[in-house]
């Protein structure tokens, strides 16, 4: 069964009509990196999937149950982690606190799971008394991805980790999501082409608030032609 | 530390500067009565800048809650008074009880009536102010009319309790002990919403609420609670910051609360949006200079607080202690 498996689904923002029938489906420990333009409709994709902005038509099933219409925490609860554009983190927490309010209850489990997330970032370690309004962009991303680890989590979605980073911290960056990538079903959103052909399984590119291409991630990055003509590379 | 320093340096000159102008007997008592105020205005704007800086609700009925909140008191108070006489009775206990039991009633009163707003008038207009301003403005007219219909129009006055009338005499300094009391319950609050913020799993999530509320529910928690949770807690606290007020002058109206919250919306701003100890620094600061200019130049006493405001936000557009959104 698909993990996440969205059909049709139409979503506004405000009077925009923005995404107008997206239809993917994502297959478990895999990765499915979304593709495509700036305005296409991506982080809306992941916003309707958390039910932040619930669609307007179509369905979202998660693991084969209808979830959209559900409040963002209930989504959440099912087991499904998201880092958002720019990492949402809380700047005037701590590092620590910030991997505290992630989970969904404070137990041993969940400080166990603290405990790997900081020997897999050692650098949260290390800041992990301060402010995280003090963190490194880099450091920022890492403790996003962090956040999302505390809890069990059966679905992640990623939007654009790699933004504004240095390319040596990106590179630090595939690592750490390589190993995620065994451990969890992931969504990707990348727009750098390079980072999300090595990690990405299959792919989807969106335009226009559409998915327009459907395929495995090796096809497309092999496919001059294709390239050209969705991502204009 | 690098932001207590001046904060020391404004809090002494802001202390000390008066003492040039006022003999240091007047001075004692004015800034008691002015640590006083503050506390109380702490008391309604501290709600206030939780509510803010957590739901970015503009919640224009805090006033009216101020003024249920000594109304609820004010009848529990004159009911105990009139059964037991607990307010003119010698004892302390007796007088305390009394105290206590109108504090309950305040906070009880509107907690409850905090609970209502939330889920009836304000939860509908999340996100959109210009709703909220008018929403909530309306609330403040029913709200103020229902006290006129209850207790009617008029000031009546509240029963003291005998042992917090009057005066100490401290080393020849004469402490007003209402002022005093309302003081070390100010601090008594802070303390304890400093203890919730900062050390308890509850706090913490409102705190990371207050930044990005959107993120501490994709991460499973739901806001709406913390959201009915908060603007209840404020609200009690509006209530608590109504009943103290009526004690200390000793009178409600039910206009009270609209007078406060003019102050207390100032006192956020000064403080900035969404931080406690931001809001006991302003209201402090609010209490003092008002207290200050009202003995030197009365007139000019209302002034002097949007002075300030205007002041820290050409200084810090985000107020003393807010992060800026």
């Amino acid at each position: 069964m698909d993990v996440l498996e969205l059909e049709g689904v139409h979503t506004d923002i405000g009077q925009h009509h923005i995404l107008q029938g997206v239809s993917l489906r994502v297959r478990p420990d895999a990765v499915t990196v979304l593709l495509g333009r700036n305005g296409a409709g991506k982080t809306t994709t992941m916003r309707t999937v958390m039910g932040v902005l619930p669609p307007s038509r179509g369905t979202v099933r998660f693991e084969g149950r209808p979830i959209h219409g559900l409040p963002p925490h209930a989504i959440a609860r099912l087991g499904i982690g998201y880092v958002p554009e720019g990492q949402g983190i809380f700047a005037a927490l701590t590092v620590e606190e910030n991997l505290r309010v992630a989970m969904r209850a404070e137990n041993a489990e969940s400080r166990e799971r603290m405990r790997r997330v900081l020997t897999l970032f050692p650098d949260l370690e290390r800041f992990r008394p301060a402010r995280a309004g003090t963190l490194s962009g880099g450091q920022k991303q890492m403790l996003a991805i962090g956040r999302a680890l505390v809890n069990p989590t059966r679905l992640l979605l990623i939007d654009e980790p790699s933004k504004g980073l240095a390319p040596i911290v990106v590179e630090h960056l595939v690592g750490a999501l390589e190993a995620m990538k065994r451990e969890t079903t992931v969504v990707l959103v990348e727009q750098n082409f390079a980072m999300a052909s090595r990690l990405g399984d299959d792919c989807y590119v969106m335009d226009d608030g559409r998915t327009v291409y459907a395929g495995s991630m090796a096809a497309l990055a092999a496919d001059r032609d294709l390239k050209r003509r969705y991502l204009g590379i | 530390m690098r932001r207590a320093t001046p904060l020391l340096v404004g809090a002494a000159l802001l202390l000390l500067l008066p003492l040039a102008a006022i003999e240091p007997r007047a001075w004692l008592t004015l800034t008691v009565a002015g640590l006083a105020m503050g506390m109380l205005i702490f008391l309604v704007a501290a709600g206030l800048t939780l509510i803010f800086g957590l739901m970015d609700v503009l919640n224009f009925a805090h006033g009216a809650l101020f003024s249920w909140g000594a109304y609820a008191g004010f009848t529990v108070a004159v009911a105990v008074d009139g059964r037991w006489g607990w307010a003119a009775s010698p004892s302390v206990w007796a007088n305390a009880g009394l105290l206590l039991l109108a504090v309950a009633a305040a906070v009880a009163v509107a907690f409850a009536l905090g609970v209502v707003l939330e889920r009836v008038i304000v939860r509908p207009v999340y996100g959109q102010h210009l709703f909220q301003i008018l929403i909530t403005l309306g609330a403040t007219i029913v709200l103020e009319e229902l006290i006129r219909v209850a207790w009617g129009p008029n000031d009546q006055v509240m029963p003291v309790p005998a042992t917090f009338q009057g005066s100490w005499d401290v080393a020849d300094v004469v402490v007003l002990r209402f002022p005093a009391i309302a003081i070390g319950l100010g601090l008594l609050v802070y303390g304890g919403m400093q203890w919730l913020l900062t050390r308890t799993r509850v706090g913490l999530i409102v705190r990371a609420g207050v930044e990005n509320n959107e993120m501490v529910q994709v991460m499973g928690h739901d806001i709406h609670r913390y959201f009915t949770g908060v603007f209840a807690a404020g609200s009690g606290l509006a209530g608590l910051g109504g009943l103290m007020w009526g004690m200390f002058s000793q009178s409600v109206r039910p206009s009270m609360g609209g007078e406060q919250l003019i102050f207390a919306f100032i006192v956020v701003i000064i403080g900035g949006l969404g931080s406690v100890t931001g809001s006991l620094v302003g209201a402090l600061l609010v209490g003092l200079a008002y207290n200050y200019v009202a003995f030197l130049v009365p007139k000019a006493a209302i002034g002097v607080t949007m002075g300030i405001m205007v002041l820290v936000l050409l200084a810090r557009p985000t107020g003393l202690y807010g992060a800026g959104k």
